[in-house]
């Protein structure tokens, strides 16, 4: 395999509704900055890939016009998915191994503020059985949260401790959306949203998006001074039928971990997508992460959530630690689905 | 050095305007099992899973391929979900095959899919959006413009969309799989059909289809296994995308630039200096007739202007020196987000000898073809019986 990092990134102040501005606008002034700090040219990438959801755009073929905020002219190598932007990085790394890329420029949006969220995630669910009923995505977490909370997984308490934690560290990320949080006794007083989830479980509703550049080998040495490496990145899809799954457990994120090397440990700092604080104890347990990994000290997803890029963003905030200096060796996941379905494990580490 | 990577297993679906009998992961499992079948292999076999399909509005599910893995014994493993618009399941095929080349995965299945009896694709790509242009009536009158752009700039005579629509119909008499077979089809029939977005008439214009095509691809070792039992693999040769803005000032949307940087990539990757002679046959994305003689020049297998001559003189038959489309092609079968697999999939049918009925004697080196969006995404391979 050939060495790939994350070399620069950039990401948008992350806010519940962007409503003066359209997703070709949300996303342009970040891909900008993400190549400015790269050092590469605009019209140097040898590939670009980018993630998401003609749903939430409320529009078919919505990535077309976002094209235009990467100037694609003249003509670019450039692919999209329809998933998270994590697995946008997961193509473009591929590409690079085939080594007919040495550089590339990755990016997602979502602006979920135009429709009602936890409805339009319900489309994501079975056509036949679950979708035409109609459950909310917070529907689909409470059950999860409480086969987690029976299997000893996690509790409410911990659940409250885990949005506290999360949103008191997010005050120091000035691109979080919720930057505080009551006590823990505060927020375990009040009233469910669906039970065990209270509010304060949930993930804010947000708009927002993440650039990423990539570069192998000598090109990251010569843009960056302490390139993030990608030791190992995987993926994996658990079943989507939620009674033929045990909720309390992420066999996905187990097997991905194994193959991104996880159980090698060592890491300084976790970045996890978790969505609901139920979450981040079984994606915890899944990697086998000790009590000494500082987890999300961006304030995760629960602190800003835009569709679409908070797996990506884990993945960047692994890396701005790494560029700065103030981490070693990370871990992040991202996932996309209902409870924790499908996820993506990746092991960043500087050099020296 | 990158691996070579083989098609080892085919498998489609019947074309048709409404498949009814079958779920969304009834319609998978149907071409996943052919392909698997084909290439003698089990699911427990397969290393990963690259899907691609337009969309998600066509069938209404959001993501579909998280309901999908269960039926397609995908679970624990990579599931990876590609969305270029209409050149989208090329660059599935693509994105599959990169995940052979790099060494990641050693079989790899690939599925391209769309079920448009779930909607009306042609409205549901007609929405009004806030400061977007408008693409007024499908795709067929967002395109009709540059078709006629494009007549005006080459001279062609007015009736060559309809030798190329009367061509494909023909060849998908051929071809068990395509939707239309128009047995009482005429020269006639075809010019008398009613103008839908002129110069476009019904009879040039793709239909609506269900369908599913799904192909696994291998590493040499698995390429060399089925050619050491008698089945012949298709090699690839080379695979290349390019996108460009839908709106850039500059744009030329009849012959776009993007297509040509694609084929130029493509061919300076395969060792392909003149494609006319040196390729056998080609699937090439034609979804309105006008199209044919619009990429033989885009392509490169004619010179700008010229195109047209190669459908009147029959080069692109059949029976002719370039076979464009022996599937009866797009015009024939359109399940959107299959449309660009099928493409490269026909070609590996070809290279392999086992198009069937359509099979081009000696086919040896096959192009695939497919674009989207505002004629701005492309992605093409070539492949090949013999290794790169």
């Amino acid at each position: 395999m050939r060495d790939v990092a994350i070399i620069s990134t950039a990401q948008s102040k992350h806010v519940r509704a962007a409503s003066e501005v359209n997703e070709v606008e949300l996303i342009q002034p970040v891909i900008q900055e993400a190549i400015e700090r790269s050092g590469i040219g605009r019209h140097d990438f040898d590939f670009t890939c980018s993630g998401s959801s003609d749903y939430l755009a409320g529009q078919p073929f919505s990535f077309v016009m976002t094209l235009d905020a990467v100037a694609a002219w003249p003509p670019i190598a450039e692919s999209h998915v329809e998933m998270d932007g994590a697995w946008a990085l997961y193509e473009a790394w591929v590409k690079i191994q085939t080594g007919q890329a040495d550089t590339a420029l990755v990016y997602s949006y979502g602006k979920s503020s135009p429709g009602d969220l936890t409805r339009v995630l319900s489309r994501m669910m079975d056509s036949y059985y679950e979708a035409p009923l109609w459950p909310t995505s917070i529907d689909f977490a409470a059950l999860q949260a409480r086969a987690a909370i029976a299997a000893g997984v996690t509790s409410e308490t911990e659940m409250a401790e885990i949005a506290n934690r999360s949103r008191t560290s997010a005050g120091s990320n000035p691109l979080a959306q919720l930057t505080s949080s009551p006590s823990v006794e505060a927020l375990l007083a009040d009233e469910y949203l669906a039970e065990p989830l209270r509010k304060h479980d949930c993930p804010p509703i947000t708009d927002g998006g993440v650039a990423v550049v990539l570069a192998a080998d000598d090109k990251a040495r010569e843009y960056c001074s302490r390139p993030a490496w990608i030791r190992g990145i995987d993926h994996r899809m658990d079943g989507h039928h939620i009674t033929m799954r045990d909720l309390s457990v992420a066999p996905s994120i187990a097997i991905a971990a194994e193959k991104a090397g996880v159980g090698a440990g060592g890491f300084d700092v976790a970045e996890l997508h978790a969505c609901f604080t139920h979450q981040e104890p079984i994606i915890k347990a899944a990697l086998g992460l000790g009590s000494d990994v500082d987890v999300n000290p961006s304030g995760g997803a629960l602190s800003a959530n835009p569709m679409m890029a908070a797996g990506l963003i884990r993945l960047a905030e692994v890396a701005n630690r790494i560029h700065s200096g103030s981490v070693t060796r990370g871990v992040a996941h991202a996932t996309g689905g209902h409870a924790l379905q499908h996820n993506l494990v990746a092991v960043l580490e500087g050099e020296g | 050095m990158a691996e070579r990577v083989a098609v080892i297993g085919i498998g489609q679906t019947k074309y048709t305007a409404t498949r009814g009998d079958v779920s969304l992961p009834g319609l998978l499992r149907e071409a996943a099992f052919r392909a698997l079948e084909d290439a003698q292999l089990t699911f427990a076999d397969i290393d990963a899973f690259v899907i691609g399909k337009a969309p998600d509005f066509f069938e209404g599910v959001m993501v579909p391929e998280y309901s999908l893995v269960e039926a397609l014994g995908a679970v624990g493993k990579p599931v990876f979900r590609v969305h270029t618009a209409g050149s989208v399941s090329g660059s599935t095929a693509i994105v599959a095959s990169q995940l052979v080349e790099a060494g990641i995965h050693g079989t790899v299945l690939t599925i391209g899919w769309e079920m448009q009896s779930c909607s009306e694709a042609m409205w549901a790509l007609s929405v009004t959006m806030p400061f977007q242009q408008q693409l007024v009536a499908g795709a067929g009158g967002y395109f009709a413009p540059y078709i006629r752009q494009y007549m005006q700039r080459s001279n062609a005579p007015d009736d060559t969309g309809i030798l190329v629509a009367l061509k494909d119909r023909q060849n998908a008499l051929l071809n068990p799989y395509a939707h239309l077979h128009e047995h009482g089809i005429t020269y006639e029939s075809v010019r008398d059909s009613i103008m839908l977005w002129d110069p476009l008439r019904y009879s040039e214009t793709c239909p609506s289809s269900d369908g599913a095509f799904a192909m696994v691809l291998s590493n040499e070792a698995g390429g060399d296994a089925a050619a050491a039992a008698g089945r012949q693999p298709a090699w690839v040769h080379a695979t290349a995308m390019r996108s460009e803005p839908a709106l850039a000032a500059g744009r030329d949307q009849v012959s776009p630039q993007a297509g040509k940087d694609c084929a130029a990539s493509l061919f300076k990757q395969a060792g392909i200096t003149n494609p006319r002679k040196e390729i056998d046959v080609a699937e090439v994305y034609v979804p309105f007739s006008w199209y044919e003689p619009m990429w033989l020049e885009n392509l490169g297998f004619a010179e700008e202007g010229t195109g047209w001559q190669l459908t009147h003189d029959g080069a692109t038959a059949i029976d002719g020196d370039i076979p464009w489309n022996p599937s009866g092609g797009v015009l024939s079968s359109n399940p959107i987000g299959a449309s660009g697999m099928i493409r490269f999939g026909e070609a590996a049918l070809q290279v392999r000898g086992m198009a069937g009925a359509h099979q081009i004697d000696g086919a040896k080196l096959a192009l695939g073809h497919a674009y989207g969006g505002a004629a701005q995404f492309y992605s093409m391979w070539v492949v090949g019986s013999d290794k790169p």
